[in-house]
């Protein structure tokens, strides 16, 4: 390892902007002539529109459009598309009901769009747009699942009878009855998944930018896969095709997971900037946040788990009601199933699992992938499951744990996945090591004598990730391959440029992919640069989510980077009057082993670009590209345990540590894995105490800004101390696993778990506010 | 409309804005200070937080024309030419910042927490004063490392002085 190269801890390149005030968001775009784009919302959570005055709003000066619903269906500007086919128990299609970009006809949550005041400045186009008169008819609405499947319940979609999208399953139904028949103990569990909504720091944002005379359009958007969002805006939205429209992504502030999708307001966007001629600029409020952006979780689910009599598990049944909102999102059809399902063996022996998923709408916002996506769910609930039967077993509960593991490698689980390598009591017992586990109980007793109630909770958690083989994701309903590609240019003078389809929105990737280049070159970082993120400059590439980048998109390079180094070295042999064979690669030059015959990194680009003295028959120039499609899923793992103590007059958690013990395979730069881990424990960490969409029994949402909506802070958190157990994944050539999602998957259960053993009570739903601790504590 | 005359980052400017102008509106559309973000309607997110005659200050609270005659520091006005400030620097060297959309806010608000304290600074009293600012990305734990970091580099850097 050079002190820039793979398992260094660089400090990243892309900081400098950032904390100078020099990050390029959507939002600091200017364009020339822009216009800017006001939405006007439906206040009701399903209504009829039954006509929509806009004749004041016109005559105000500087108000250049109002577009409505009924015009963008007229266009025929596309529905907006769900790209995961599920396949209901009984062999039907899922059903889906349309979902035009603004409604032309009727409102299905709060929020959802029916026109558009296009002005010449923000607040022309809020004043207009209060101008703007909606004629709506209320129809009664619903907002929680199990309200939806109730016989009578208002309905949504007429496609989806019942509410119903799905009815899922997976797992073999007969084994796992006949694992229950012969039990000896069977633990039963219900618990629900709190709604999230994922509100990443930077606002989404759109600016369009339609060109009459060449019919292009450029969009900047806050997009975490530009390239999909060109495919599906092409394709499916009839915006353009795709030679015709450039979509940028530049600095964008976080997404984890909300800024994968395409929504409607850059439709109505690029829509607009071609009827008006003008460059359109929508940049959302925090509350437009709340109520747009795709929410995450919310489930509603009933589990059992059988045991036989020495605590073995022998089956698992689950069954799930997961909450749509109103409309399908792109991926949201596989985050309760593929994403969600496939996960349940968690880190355990399950000789038979069957899950039954339900998918309902509801009039809420629609729900795709947040940070995790369907795996915390996953893990929630076995890790609420495992501690719960510790209790009803009276067994220490990381004992059941390491009696349940699996130890042996590869393991298949019976519900798809074929986990590669592991060692899940490394982890657990690096975790345990770490809180001092065995000290507990004297801590517990030396806490209760101050009058605090102490738990202690555990969670190991496993996910799949680098999503995915393409062949596999195609063949369980995925509308696209999930491969990703690379390009390696070496400049004449012997800089390098990366250009990658995967994109940086936190992750650090302008440094972390500089490092493989470094590592194998010997070249200073200074000398590469990484570029992403405009489907002008990179060919394509399938984005960032599902903790890829790494495992997949810095193979992709590793593949580009190889190919290029054969050509060089061929370059170099040719140069030296060496044999291809004989040349190594060192501090930047190509050297002939075992002499002191070497040349220059710059010399071989040089003479790549010159061609004056090349191999016979080589082409000039010096770039390759690679597209990598994994073989495998990863398979990050570990251990997570917390420690708390809860104010019995209060009901108020305060940490008292919080460890972390992860196997993410090979580690390129530790500060920034670290600095991932923080972030997803903070997250999970929210989900467990603080975090909570709510919508009222009409399905008004009640939590729809910073003062409603409980983001953790920083007097909220604990300094977390991490650790890293190492196996590395034998699916790609780096042995990465993926680090992005670990903390948001695994940290909810192990604070529950933590709070219940402390309060002495299992039945406590998240977020385990202090009013919620407190009725748990003083219930019957 | 109104004339609003201010020092920024130790310029004099004088703007003509709409009354309801925010100074944090004031510095991004007029000025195109655009490290000054905007992350909230409700003053809870402090991505917007600048200084006002020393003092940090949540830019979207105030109005353009509340801040006239008054002296501005942007995180475009922190560094000194290409001498990062400390807390700068510390962010850097701590990784306290991913995505980079709460960092200006919470640069400046740091800056002025230590300057309150002077440089006496603990975790608890960090986490505290940084109840003002959200990041969704860290979970804060390398945030305040750099802002304890910071603390020590300006106290050293002003016995210096």
């Amino acid at each position: 390892m050079g002190v820039e190269g793979i398992g260094a801890s660089v400090v990243r390149k892309e900081d400098k902007r950032f904390i100078t005030g020099k990050g390029r968001y959507v939002d600091d775009i200017k364009l020339p002539g822009m216009t800017y784009a006001h939405f006007i919302r439906s206040p009701h959570a399903h209504a009829k529109v039954k006509g929509i005055d806009s004749s004041a709003a016109l005559k105000i000066p500087g108000v250049v459009a109002v577009l409505t619903g009924k015009e963008i269906v007229d266009d025929k500007v596309g529905n907006l598309i769900c790209g995961w086919a599920i396949t209901s128990k009984d062999g039907s299609p899922m059903k889906m009901g349309a979902w035009p970009a603004m409604a032309p006809e009727t409102v299905r949550f709060v929020g959802q769009a029916v026109a558009v005041v296009i002005a010449e400045t923000k607040n022309l186009a809020r004043d207009a747009a209060e101008a703007v008169v909606v004629n709506y008819e209320e129809l009664p609405a619903v907002a929680d699942v199990t309200s939806a499947i109730k016989a009578g319940a208002p309905q949504l979609h007429p496609e989806a009878p019942g509410n119903q999208v799905y009815d899922w399953v997976i797992g073999d139904e007969a084994a796992t009855s006949a694992a229950f028949a012969k039990a000896a103990n069977v633990v039963k569990l219900d618990l629900t998944n709190n709604r999230l909504a994922p509100n990443p720091m930077e606002p989404r944002s759109a600016i369009a930018d339609y060109d009459t005379a060449e019919e292009h359009y450029t969009l900047y958007t806050t997009s975490q896969n530009p390239h999909v969002a060109r495919l599906v805006l092409s394709a499916f939205y009839n915006i353009a095709p795709e030679h015709k429209l450039r979509v940028i992504a530049p600095d964008v502030g976080g997404g984890f997971g909300s800024k994968i999708y395409i929504y409607p307001e850059e439709m109505v966007a690029l829509w607009a900037s071609k009827k008006t001629g003008r460059p359109v600029k929508w940049t959302g409020d925090r509350t437009e946040a709340f109520l747009t952006d795709a929410h995450g979780r919310d489930h509603v689910t009933h589990a059992e788990m059988a045991f036989d009599a020495s605590n073995k598990i022998v089956g698992l049944k689950v069954k799930t009601y997961a909450n749509f909102g109103a409309y399908m999102s792109l991926f949201s059809s596989a985050v309760p199933t593929y994403l969600y399902a496939t996960l349940l063996s968690g880190q355990y022996v399950i000789p038979a699992i069957h899950a039954e998923v339900i998918g309902v709408y509801t009039n809420t916002t629609p729900v795709d992938a947040y940070r995790g996506a369907g795996r915390p769910e996953a893990s929630y609930l076995l890790e609420r499951m495992m501690e719960t039967a510790a209790r009803q077993l009276k067994v220490d509960p990381a004992a059941l744990r390491k009696a349940n593991f699996i130890t042996q490698f590869p393991y298949q689980t019976p519900v798809i996945m074929a986990y590669d390598v592991g060692d899940f009591n490394a982890s657990l017992d690096a975790a345990m090591k770490a809180i001092d586990y065995a000290g507990f109980a004297g801590r517990k007793a030396q806490a209760k004598a101050a009058g605090k109630l102490r738990g202690i909770g555990v969670s190991c958690y496993i996910e799949a990730c680098g999503i995915a083989p393409s062949k596999a994701v195609g063949s369980l309903g995925a509308g696209v391959g999930l491969w990703e590609s690379a390009e390696v240019r070496v400049n004449p003078v012997g800089t390098i440029e990366i250009l990658t389809g995967s994109h940086s929105h936190g992750q650090g990737h302008e440094t972390t992919f500089c490092q493989l280049v470094a590592e194998r070159l010997g070249v200073p970082i200074s000398q590469v640069s990484i570029v992403h993120g405009d489907t002008d400059k990179v060919q394509f590439g399938m984005g960032t989510y599902g903790s890829r980048s790494a495992a997949v998109g810095l193979t992709a390079i590793l593949k580009a980077m190889e190919k290029m180094e054969a050509k060089a070295k061929k370059i170099a042999a040719h140069a030296l009057e060496a044999s291809e064979a004989d040349i190594v690669i060192e501090n930047g030059e190509f050297k002939v082993t075992g002499t002191d015959k070497a040349i220059a990194l710059p010399m071989v680009a040089l003479a790549a670009y010159t061609a004056h003295n090349l191999p016979d028959g080589m082409e000039p120039g010096l770039k390759e590209s690679a597209f990598y499609d994994p073989t495998n899923f990863t398979f990050p793992a570990g251990a997570y345990i917390c420690e708390l103590e809860v104010d019995p007059g209060t009901g108020k958690t305060s940490f008292v540590n919080f460890v972390a013990a992860d196997d993410f395979g090979r580690l390129i730069n530790p500060m920034i894995v670290e600095g991932q881990v923080h972030g997803g424990l903070a997250q999970g960490i929210g989900q467990a105490l603080l975090e909570h969409a709510v919508y009222d029994s009409n399905a008004q949402p009640i939590t729809a800004s910073f003062m409603d909506y409980t983001m953790p802070r920083a007097d909220d958190l604990p300094s977390f101390k991490l650790s890293h157990t190492t196996t590395l994944c034998p699916g790609n050539p780096l042995g990465i696993k993926g680090c992005g999602e670990a903390g948001a998957i695994g940290a909810s259960a192990a604070v529950i778990n933590a709070i219940t053993d402390a309060i002495g009570k299992n039945n406590l739903e998240m977020p385990a506010t202090p009013d919620r601790v407190w009725r748990t504590i003083h219930s019957a | 409309m109104s004339t609003v005359k201010l020092t920024v980052n130790g310029k004099a400017v004088s703007v003509d804005v709409e009354d309801r102008t925010l100074l944090s509106n004031l510095l991004r559309d007029n000025l195109n200070l655009t490290g000054t973000h905007v992350g909230c309607d409700t003053s809870q997110c402090g991505a917007c937080v600048v200084h006002i005659d020393g003092r940090a200050v949540k830019s979207c609270t105030v109005l353009a024309g509340q801040a006239n005659g008054s002296s501005i520091t942007t995180i475009e006005g922190l560094a000194k030419g290409d001498e990062l400030h400390p807390m700068q620097a510390a962010f850097r060297d701590n990784h306290g910042l991913q995505c980079g959309f709460c960092t200006p806010g919470m640069i400046m608000s740091a800056v002025d927490i230590v300057h309150r304290y002077g440089g006496q600074l603990d975790e608890a009293t960090v986490r505290h004063e940084l109840e003002g600012n959200i990041c969704r990305c860290t979970g804060y734990h390398n945030i305040v490392k750099a802002v304890l970091d910071a603390a020590g580099r300006m106290k050293v850097s002003q016995a210096a002085e």
